[in-house]
């Protein structure tokens, strides 16, 4: 029993070692995606993340199509084209212009367009899935050295801007008359930073799942903030992990399979927590 | 405090125009005027967060960071996870800033505050979980906290009970002795002739500014609402 359970449990990322990588960078991304998911929900930004996270893509295929499967170029290419789209949004929720969901959702739907029509006029069939969905299980030692190194970099600002990035994301009004600047472009940043390595795992589609769904789950069972974001974390590499083996051992895309874990976690948390919620109502009615 | 000329257009439309005067240093100043008269809007220029399409705003106080804002209770998130005393705390921010701790003296100040504007019991408590009037009590405390030079408040009084805007008034008269400058958006005429020395009728433009009981007359509130 004990060996089927070692089989089921350890030997996947024991024998190969694109388990042994695909966990490790999963892991360094929900270790920085919790709390960044925690922030995005905290803000009401969740609709914001995923449009980024589309933004992305347009830029990651040009870089693509120059340089083949360069890392650099993709990245930067990514990078350059979620920044572009986060300052155009930026200018168009400032100038008041149609409030901004309707400009988000259009830029996420040409962003996406445009980036699928470059890969798939330029590249193959297997190309256009990889951008879509990712390749959890293709990632070589550069491209985690890169998401070791995002992750890490997330961490620290995080650690370090704490304070001014929660109170800006609760009272930025207070903040600007205080006279510190530039907390939401940081946080901006991050969030860019994040969904530009995250695209190259879990795909545009799903490359911000992994930072929304723990976070979603982890908001269900606490109010403060550090614990939602310790949870969130939590969630996420349970998530990875559970997602890695279900997809090792009855052959599923890995990518989907870690968002669905999470998701699953999501319904769960909702459940159970809403549930406990009403029996506690019910007990403190009955005691009265 | 000196306002000159100023316009704002808020892309079509004409917020505020013209405006041109000053709010003396320590006066206790309430804008009035019909829905749609610019109010906010003029507190959102005073504070810099808006530049005015056209004129000047003149306020020292802001390039030392000593303005505080408090912008309509509609904007604030009411869900966030903050309690009571964490918001009443962050008035402070000028001596901690991002990274100090809250010491002794520190905390002894901010339960102090919270007890100005009794809401000791609920110190603890998520602000999601009061009133609205609870909810700007904290926020008055936390104002006390700040010791800015320049408070603008815009509808304090808003949807607040009864005994929160007798806390409010006591305190803003508190703030009135102490030498600060005050200017409150306010739609509760008796209040305002009641509670604030000078008044400044707003239509987009100034119709009268001054002596409350100068400007708070049949006449004036008529040709501003003719204005509107």
């Amino acid at each position: 029993m004990t060996t089927s359970l070692y089989d089921l449990l350890i030997t996947p990322f024991e024998g190969f070692s694109f388990m042994r990588i695909a966990i490790a960078a999963c892991l360094a991304l929900a270790l920085s995606g919790g709390p960044l998911g925690v922030l995005l929900l905290l803000r009401r930004m969740a609709l914001d993340g995923n449009v980024l996270s589309h933004a992305v893509m347009p830029g990651a295929a040009l870089g693509f199509v120059y340089a083949g499967h360069s890392l650099a170029a993709l990245s930067l290419g990514g990078f350059a084209s979620g920044a572009m789209v986060a300052g155009l949004t930026g200018l168009l929720s400032r100038k008041r212009a149609a409030r901004q969901d309707a400009g988000l959702v259009v830029f996420y739907l040409v962003a996406l367009a445009l980036g699928i029509t470059l890969v798939a006029f330029f590249g193959s069939n297997v190309d256009t899935v990889r951008v879509l969905f990712g390749t959890v299980l293709a990632i070589n030692p550069s491209a985690l050295m890169q998401i070791a190194f995002v992750s890490t970099a997330t961490m620290v600002a995080l650690a370090v801007f704490y304070r001014s990035i929660m109170l800006d994301a609760f009272d930025p009004v207070f903040l600007r008359m205080a006279g510190t600047r530039g907390m939401r472009a940081l946080f901006t940043l991050l969030v860019l930073l994040n969904l530009v390595v995250s695209f190259q795992t879990f795909g545009t589609l799903l490359a911000i799942g992994p930072i929304l769904l723990p976070a979603a789950a982890a908001r269900c069972w606490t109010n403060r903030p550090g614990l939602m974001m310790a949870l969130a974390v939590l969630i996420g590499m349970l998530s990875s992990y559970i997602g890695l083996l279900l997809s090792y051992h009855r052959n599923l895309p890995s990518g989907p399979a870690i968002v669905m874990v999470a998701g699953a976690c999501y319904g769960a948390s909702v459940l159970v927590s809403s549930g406990a919620a009403a029996l506690r109502t019910r007990l403190r009615g009955n005691i009265r | 405090m000196h306002v000159q000329d100023v316009q704002v257009r808020l892309g079509a439309h004409l917020a505020l125009d013209g405006v041109s005067g000053s709010f003396r240093p320590g006066s206790l100043t309430a804008v009035v005027g019909p829905n749609g008269a610019g109010k906010s809007t003029l507190l959102n220029v005073l504070s810099g967060l808006l530049r005015p399409t056209n004129g000047r705003v003149a306020c020292p106080a802001r390039r030392r960071n000593r303005v505080a804002y408090l912008p309509q209770q509609t904007e604030l998130d009411r869900d966030f996870p903050m309690t009571v005393a964490e918001v009443v705390a962050v008035g402070l921010w000028r001596t901690i800033g991002a990274y100090r701790g809250l010491s002794r003296p520190a905390l002894v100040r901010v339960a102090d505050a919270i007890e100005a504007v009794e809401l000791q019991e609920s110190s603890h408590r998520r602000i999601g979980d009061l009133s609205v009037g609870q909810i700007r009590r904290a926020f008055f405390a936390r104002l006390t906290l700040q010791e800015p030079e320049v408070i603008l408040l815009d509808e304090p009084f808003a949807a607040v009970d009864m005994r929160s805007v007798e806390t409010l008034l006591t305190l803003i008269a508190r703030w009135h002795a102490e030498g600060r400058t005050i200017v409150a958006v306010v739609h509760d005429m008796q209040q305002v002739r009641a509670h604030f020395p000078s008044a400044l009728l707003l239509s987009r433009r100034p119709v009268a500014w001054g002596d409350t009981g100068t400007v708070l007359t049949e006449d004036n509130l008529a040709r501003a609402a003719a204005a509107a």
